[in-house]
């Protein structure tokens, strides 16, 4: 069930009342945020409550790179992928962070806390490379300071 | 970030510190005075001709003139309404990092960008579709529209006038095509974000099939200042023709990588000192000029002014205006590579040679990079090159795609020929 925060959260992003399925990429923002990923049960919640079949929404939530269908750790961290990342060293940052992590690309660790996955550019090209974990940004990331990085995301 | 020397009407105001300026500072330093005189003594139609008189032309990457594209949304009492002003602040073309900083450092400049923008076209409700990623601009803006809101800029009958307009803040949910206008307008109708048919252009039959104009952050910040101080001004900015200042970048190994405003006909060199120059001990072996979509340049290039006419003259563009470079201890096949996986992953899927092409392309590329490269193999991607291009996809993401990839097959021949014979990479 979605809760009535939750629900009234979702009503203040309807900004025009005769469409109010557009509202529903902020509601599953919302839902994840609060839950983590979007499982089968949300999906129908959230395309209830906005007036939209379940497989339409299927089809927006699967079509965008920051919606999770599946679980996620705790915190997910997003490394930075792109050109200019990779010019400045993403694949020695990315190899270092799994080996620490003891995971493979898309994985969550065992505990539950991290899952990492690759991001398109994050837009902080002059300060590669760059990292996510959770809404925080992390630039000129030194692989060797990784532990440091992840220390307080608990 | 500013320089007395220069006179930078989008970061001159942008304080070092980090923090934006809040509604009170910027209005200290002249901010919505603009908004102030168009909406007491312009009528909407001088605050196109002023846009288009100063010459300002979009700076999302395509460079169309912004007034011109006003000018073509229906007006007068039979309008359709309601009417949408959409900012673009999706910045996601890999080695673009310019709309970040006006978006921080300095949001209240982009709001009365929109202000006038939506005036003009006499909006009703304008968005700005903000990328997933960007917490802190998230954050910033919610805080400055609150303000705008309180102080009377946004909202029913804007500074006691008969005019209203709502402005909302839309977060993505990420994914590259967004960017693309049409895409982004699925996007924020809640569909599956793959672009539209042109025509009908979004002027006329955009959101929900009402008018709509799309303009990219950087555009909208030159608005108020445009508007403030006149065409002639704007224009007495640049170096060349084209209207005004242009955030450039430089990312990759430069001594000091970084962002700055300067006016538009500043040389690749002079954006390149900026930086410092190569780090000791690099020779520089390519440039991609504005972000991932445009070609290859070289060394040869460095006196080559950046702005939208001149760039095409030596078979580029400029973009975005954020150069990458490629110096001589990175594998430009490598780079070709990473590329190509990025531009594959984000194909929306809706046309074939897009969604199978760049697959294609991009295990060919991987083969070659991972010493598994064939004969043939340069042959089908040249073909792709071709392809893919421009006038043969659905959108310009896969033109895009082989702006890289075609440039690169012409310069770094060499280098990929090489990966072929030798069977590996000689860079791992
Ligand atoms: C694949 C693709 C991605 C794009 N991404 C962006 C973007 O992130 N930001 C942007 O302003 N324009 C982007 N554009 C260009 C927009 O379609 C459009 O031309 C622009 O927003 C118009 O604004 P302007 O005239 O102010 O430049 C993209 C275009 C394509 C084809
Ligand atoms: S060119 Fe690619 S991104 Fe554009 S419509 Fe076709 S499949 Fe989608």
């Amino acid at each position: 069930m979605l809760s009535d925060a939750i629900k009234q959260e979702i009503e203040s992003h309807i900004h025009e009342p005769e469409h109010r399925a557009a509202a529903c990429t902020e509601a599953l923002r919302i839902v994840q945020r609060e839950r983590g990923w979007i499982d089968d049960e949300s999906l129908a919640e959230v395309a209830e409550f906005l007036g939209m079949s379940p497989h339409e929404l299927d089809g927006v939530a699967t079509f965008f790179n920051l919606i999770h269908r599946r679980p996620v750790g705790r915190h997910v961290i997003r490394v930075c992928a792109s050109v200019s990342c990779w010019v400045m060293g993403y694949e020695g940052l990315r190899e270092k962070l799994l080996a620490h992590l003891g995971v493979e690309m898309g994985e969550t660790t065992a505990d539950g806390r991290f899952t990492v996955v690759p991001n398109q550019c994050l837009g902080c090209c002059d300060r590669a490379p760059a990292l996510m974990i959770g809404r925080d940004l992390y630039r000129d990331v030194n692989p060797d300071a990784l532990e440091a990085i992840l220390e307080p995301y608990r | 970030m500013s320089d007395p020397t220069h006179d930078l009407p989008l970061t001159g105001a942008i304080k070092t510190d980090g923090t934006p300026l809040s509604l009170r500072e910027y209005e200290a330093i002249g901010g919505y005075a603009a908004v102030r005189a168009a909406l007491s003594g312009l009528a909407p139609a001088d605050v196109t001709a002023r846009v288009k008189d100063a010459g300002l032309r979009g700076r999302g990457g395509a460079g169309f003139p912004t007034g011109i594209k006003w000018a073509l949304v229906p007006m007068g009492d039979d309008a359709p309404h309601p009417k949408y002003l959409v900012v673009n602040a999706d910045e996601m073309e890999p080695g673009t990092f310019k709309d970040r900083l006006l978006l921080e450092g300095n949001p209240h400049q982009l709001i009365e960008g929109v202000i006038l923008a939506a005036y003009a076209i006499q909006a009703d409700i304008a968005y700005i579709f903000l990328r997933g990623e960007y917490t802190v601009a998230e954050d910033r803006l919610h805080h400055a529209l609150h303000e705008a809101y309180e102080a009377g800029y946004l909202g029913r009958h804007i500074l006691g006038g008969p005019w209203s307009l709502g402005l909302h803040l839309h977060m993505s949910i990420g994914r590259y095509i967004c960017g693309e206008e049409t895409a982004l307008l699925n996007a924020l109708e809640g569909k599956r974000a793959t672009p539209r048919t042109k025509p009908p252009f979004p002027q006329i039959s955009g959101l929900w099939g009402k008018p709509t104009i799309v303009n990219n952050v950087e555009t909208l910040c030159n608005v108020p200042p445009i508007v403030a101080r006149g065409a002639e001004w704007f224009k007495g900015l640049s170096r060349t023709p084209n209207g005004g200042t242009k955030m450039f970048g430089v990312s990759g190994k430069a001594k000091r990588p970084g962002l700055w405003e300067r006016p538009l006909g500043t040389t690749i060199g002079e954006i390149l000192d900026l930086a410092g120059g190569m780090r000791d001990g690099l020779t520089l072996r390519g440039i991609i000029p504005g972000g991932a979509s445009t070609d290859f340049l070289g060394p040869e290039h460095l006196d080559v002014q950046m702005d939208f006419d001149t760039v095409p003259k030596v078979g580029s563009r400029m973009g975005t205006g954020t150069m990458i470079l490629l110096d001589d201890r990175t594998c430009p096949v490598g780079m070709v590579h990473n590329l190509m996986q990025f531009f594959a992953q984000e194909s929306c899927g809706w046309c074939t040679p897009c969604r199978d092409g760049l697959p294609w392309v991009q295990k060919v590329v991987g083969a070659i990079e991972a010493g598994q490269g064939r004969e043939d193999d340069l042959d089908v991607l040249r073909r792709h090159a071709r392809l893919l291009g421009p006038g043969l996809t659905f959108c310009a993401l896969a033109p895009g795609a082989t702006a890289p990839l075609g440039s690169a097959l012409v310069r770094f021949k060499d280098d990929f020929e090489r990966h072929i014979r030798d069977q590996r990479c000689a860079w791992n």
